[in-house]
């Protein structure tokens, strides 16, 4: 069915977006000099965004093709490693240590679970959040009373430290806590392998979706009344009205929180780091790629940043992805906006 | 499309290649050489390093000293209570050569990695130190490629708690143990509860059972491992079955030592081995069911000849390379290790005394019941491998034992891939 | 309330003239059983954990496994232990290194900030959209791959146990954070502002000083809390980068011990969790307008 609105969906939002900022008078007298100023203002960002990040980086790469110091078998005392070529690397990637591949118990041995775990994390999460964070949303955007009450608590788990929910949750799955008494069941939270990926992700859910209920909520504000009202005039059932005008209405700040969401998840530590330590299951069944940094770093800096900027390659490669082929526009949004100004 | 892609790519790029312009410098600075030992005689103020000094205990010692020594007096250097923050507090000390780190302490399990990067003072020649007062096991932490780095300080071994109301006579085997636990299961409740989360107190566990089986994990060396072996496997056996039989329920899969304390101060748990500290607690907390009906044993044996060998705790002292007041630093260890020293830290702050005699000093045991119980498992005990890998021989050894355990894999397959995995790590 | 009224007019404001008023009414009463049921599941999803904290943080230690759902064997004392310091806790200083490595993070980003956000949203220059490019990176950057390096760096130069060690990593997810949301607010002011200020007189860099940025207070305000806030949550970096003396509450609670070193005392954790979580909603609860509009900006108009 269409909607004989006269005004879609698509168009609306397009209309949306350039509305905001009324067009720029061109040659604006504002013109001279701003382009210098411009490069003033963003100065001081550039140069503390190249120290904080830009110097890290290029560090980690440089010592990732360092050796890690080993020891000399005559003296029993460590000797530094010098060049490592791409050995680090190939420590992760192909699982080699030394000569032969990784046995279980290394932690190069780990490195594609926990690629597998990260991603496995990522994706249920995001999903689990979007759709439960959809419909808060929905209600939300319905609710007539009890507004200010619904946002406060809406914001409690976004509030409360990850580290502290952490926390919360391990006393709350523990063996003799309140979970299995509630649910009269002995589950292990922490140690079964499936068991202890679901209380991340509980956990993680109870943390994130109130924040993508938020960002789809003002999504949701946006569509104006009398668009409902068309459609509904049309004889478009709640669905269909959901289907037809809300999904493609609320779509671009949808993806936005889905790519942020999912780089925020596919850093995921201080949940795993303190709920399971990286444990349960087959003994790391809940090691993501960040816990694995970390477990490395005192068993040698250069392979540790190695993985490091692996892991940092990847997230990259997964923005990308969403940008290039999923149509996250967030440059975009950005230069819609600024339409006015080009 | 094109446009709103290339927004994001450029600036991908541009990141990427901003940051290759900016501070090439700074390549990480590898191992440390091993320089040799100087200010060996000389004397003057030093200071102590230590983690927290939760029971205002080394205060008051270090005071004593001074009172003693105005020239060569000690300053106390608190850390924090974190192990990992101690020993990267250390490490950091020892990189930059800092000559006011004079003696430190440190964990069982650094002791060969500071020593391996040469930052520990070996304790020859005029620093050699009369150990013959000492338990054997505990000098054995402090000794790498056989040679003495660190001093023992204060000792730690596994206890068997069990249930005197229900258990008359404790169990001096495992298999009088499993033996007994028809009575958990009739009074239902669990057997047997150790460390068996996958974590620090795994190794600590696993490796207590192989050595128990009279197997080890590494040779005498220190380096080359051993654990593919017919004795290493009836030790791991023993925690693989018991557990596969529900001697030791499912849920002790993810208990770490509170979990386990918990449950048996709560009537659920008939066997426990834990440490000392559990002692007092069960004796007071509030919510402790077993107040007065539990004992405590040495850890079982494979047979009733010998008791089950624990896994050792502690901490040692050692002197950095780096001190410039060696002479007095050497005097402070020797402070350290008085039985007068030694008794202070076990009736103020409940650590396990290094020197044998003290075990059966009976004003001590009076202060701590266990002392008598705790010796013999010390003893017995076996120290977890002392190898500068030590972070990734636990892994090793965690990780395949945690598997095993769960029956995930063999127990053949868990000691294979733990031996290679030892390997790999010390490569 | 202001929010209440804005979209309870959304459906009033504008109803079709031919609509019967008796259907409305009806429809009214059929959604609002509805969206009351949902609204009382959400608070509860949201509300349950943390009355869970509250609950235990309240209970004696003896009986911390008891689970009666409600406030059973009350007491303070977790409350003294999470305080005090003779078990080796520096709870309080870990609340004062908290709000010193917050406050400080959060004036620099959102001095730098505002600054670049200004400059994006409002200036036209060359290279501008690689700066809002590299913002956008920056802001997916994981902070694990920061962690390798500054760890050993920091270690070299004995920055470990400093605060700079931790407010320079912090800066590097709050800087991107305020550029970005402060971009949004900026993009939304009048387009008129400047041009009247330039009429009057001023040069660019004076309508961005006396016309725009008194302006652009509350959101300048409004991105403040939300830098505050993620840096005061910030637990990776801070756990491998902090000692006992800097260590902020994320990282102080993660490693709470007992009396003995084995020990985990739960009540104190959750009463310490409760003491760091409460200023955080009595925050939220006051500003929650703000902090929505803020989290809003940055994700979704932005």
């Amino acid at each position: 069915m269409s909607v004989t609105s006269g005004v879609s969906a698509d168009d609306q939002a397009e209309q949306q977006a350039q509305a905001s900022p009324p067009e720029r008078k061109q040659g604006s007298t504002l013109r001279k000099g701003e382009g210098r100023l411009g490069l003033y203002l963003v100065a001081p960002t550039i140069i503390l965004l190249a120290v904080v990040i830009g110097y890290p980086v290029v560090k980690a790469i440089v010592m990732s093709f360092q050796k890690d110091p080993g020891l000399d078998k005559a003296t029993g005392m460590f000797v530094s490693g010098g060049s490592a070529g791409f050995s680090n690397y190939t420590h992760w990637i192909l699982q080699r240590c030394g000569t032969a591949s990784c046995p279980p118990g290394t932690l190069g041995a780990e490195f594609w679970d926990s690629v597998g775990t990260t991603f496995f994390f990522t994706a249920a999460t995001v999903i689990i959040e979007v759709l439960l964070g959809m419909w808060m949303a929905l209600v939300m955007n319905r609710a007539f009373r009890g507004r200010a009450l619904l946002r406060a608590s809406v914001l409690v788990p976004w509030a409360i430290p990850t580290a502290i929910t952490a926390k919360l949750w391990y006393f709350i799955f523990a063996y003799d806590g309140i979970a299995n008494r509630v649910l009269h069941t002995h589950i292990l939270w922490t140690g079964g392998e499936w068991a202890s990926r679901f209380a991340i992700i509980i956990a993680d859910v109870w943390k994130t979706t109130p924040f993508i209920a938020l960002l789809i909520l003002a999504g949701l504000q946006v569509i104006p009344a009398d668009t409902y009202e068309a459609a509904r005039v049309d004889g478009a059932n709640s669905w269909q009205r959901f289907t037809m005008v809300t999904l493609p209405l609320v779509r671009p700040a949808l993806m936005v929180a889905v790519l942020f969401r999912t780089l925020d998840a596919l850093r995921i530590y201080d949940l795993p780091a303190i709920l399971t330590g990286g444990g349960g299951g087959t003994g790391h069944s809940t090691t993501t790629l960040s816990i694995l940094v970390v477990d490395q770093i005192r068993g040698g800096f250069n392979s540790a940043a190695a993985l490091s900027t692996l892991t940092f390659l990847l997230i990259f490669l997964v923005a990308f992805i969403f940008v290039k082929f999923l149509g996250a526009h967030v440059v975009q949004t950005q230069q819609r906006q600024q339409k006015g100004t080009i | 499309m094109i446009r709103r892609t290339r927004g994001f790519s450029v600036a991908m790029a541009s990141l990427g290649a901003g940051v290759l312009l900016i501070g090439m410098g700074g390549c990480s600075s590898g191992g440390g050489s091993n320089t040799a030992g100087q200010n060996t005689n000389a004397r003057g103020p030093i200071t102590y390093v230590q983690g927290k000094d939760n029971n205002n205990v080394i205060r008051p010692l270090i005071d004593q000293w001074n009172a003693s020594h105005p020239n060569e007096k000690v300053t106390f250097k608190e850390q924090s209570d974190q192990a990992d923050q101690q020993h990267d507090d250390l490490v950091q000390h020892f990189q930059a050569k800092d000559p006011n780190y004079d003696v430190v302490d440190v964990d069982v399990v650094w002791t060969a990695e500071f020593a391996a990067k040469g930052w520990l003072q070996p304790l020859t020649g005029q620093f050699a130190l009369d150990t013959s007062a000492l338990l054997p096991t505990t000098v054995k932490t402090g000794t790498y490629n056989n040679t003495l780095y660190a001093a023992p300080q204060a000792s730690d071994g596994g206890l068997l708690y069990y249930r005197k109301d229900l258990v008359p006579t404790p169990p001096k085997t495992w298999d009088e143990m499993m033996a007994d636990c028809s009575i958990a299961k009739s009074h239902n409740m669990d057997c047997y509860a150790g460390q068996f989360a996958k974590y620090e107190g795994l190794t600590v566990n696993a490796a207590e059972a192989i050595n128990t089986a009279g197997g080890e994990i590494v040779k005498s060396d220190g380096r080359t491992p051993n654990v593919d072996t017919p004795e290493a496997n009836k030790g791991l056996s023993m925690l693989v079955d018991a557990y596969k039989n529900g001697n030791i329920p499912q849920q002790a899969i993810t208990y770490q030592e509170e979990q386990g304390r918990q449950s048996f101060e709560s009537g659920k748990l008939l066997f426990m081995r834990n440490w000392p500290y559990v002692y007092s607690l069960a004796t007071t907390d509030g919510s402790s069911v077993v107040k007065d009906k539990f004992g405590i044993a040495p850890l079982p044996g494979l047979d009733a000849s010998k008791p089950g060998a624990s896994s050792l705790g502690g901490h040692n002292a050692a002197i950095s390379q780096y001190s410039a007041h060696k002479a007095t630093a050497f005097d402070f260890v020797k402070f350290l290790e008085s039985a007068d020293t030694q008794k202070t830290f076990a009736t103020k702050a409940s650590l396990a005394p290094v020197i044998a005699s003290l075990y059966d000093d009976p004003t001590l045991i009076q202060t701590l019941p266990y002392l008598p119980t705790l010796k013999t498992s010390i003893i017995n005990a076996v120290p977890r491998p002392v190898t500068p890998f030590y972070p990734a021989v636990t892994e090793a050894i965690e990780t395949n034992a945690y598997a095993a355990i769960k029956g995930d894999k063999t127990v053949d397959q868990a000691l294979k891939d733990m031996q290679a995995a030892i390997k790999a790590a010390g490569s | 309330m202001a929010s209440t009224t804005a979209v309870g007019n959304r459906g009033g404001l504008a109803p079709a003239p031919d609509r019967p008023v008796i259907r409305r009414r009806s429809r009214f009463t059929f959604a609002s059983v509805r969206s009351y049921a949902g609204i009382v599941l959400i608070v509860i999803f949201c509300l349950l954990p943390f009355y869970w904290m509250v609950v235990t943080a309240f209970r004696n230690v003896g009986y911390t496994f008891d689970t009666t759902p409600w406030p059973t064997h009350v007491t303070l004392d977790n409350f003294k232990t999470a305080f005090s310091t003779s078990l080796g806790n520096h709870f309080g200083r870990a609340l004062i290194n908290s709000a010193i490595i917050g406050i400080c993070t959060t004036i620099l980003a959102v001095l730098a900030g505002c600054f670049a956000a200004y400059a994006i949203a409002r200036l036209n220059f060359r290279g501008k959209y690689l700066v809002l490019g590299v913002v956008l990176g920056a802001s997916m950057f994981p902070g694990v791959a920061l962690l390798t390096p500054l760890f050993q760096l920091f270690t070299n130069i004995h920055w470990i146990g400093s605060y700079q060690a931790l407010i320079i990593p912090d800066i590097s997810f709050a800087l991107p954070l305020t550029v970005y949301t402060l971009t949004a607010f900026f993009a939304e002011m009048p387009w008129e502002l400047e041009e009247a200020a330039v009429v009057d007189g001023c040069t660019p860099g004076q309508a961005f000083r006396k016309v725009i940025l008194p302006l652009a207070a509350p959101g300048l305000f409004t991105t403040a809390i939300l830098a505050f806030i993620s840096s005061w949550n910030e637990f990776l970096l801070a756990s491998e980068l902090s000692n006992d003396k800097t260590q902020p509450v994320t990282v102080a609670i993660a490693q709470f011990t007992g009396s003995q070193p084995h020990q985990e005392p739960y009540t104190a954790v959750m009463a310490a969790g409760t003491i760091v979580t409460v200023p955080l909603v009595i925050m939220v609860l006051l500003l929650q307008r703000r902090i929505v509009a803020g989290l809003t900006a940055g994700g979704v108009k932005g």
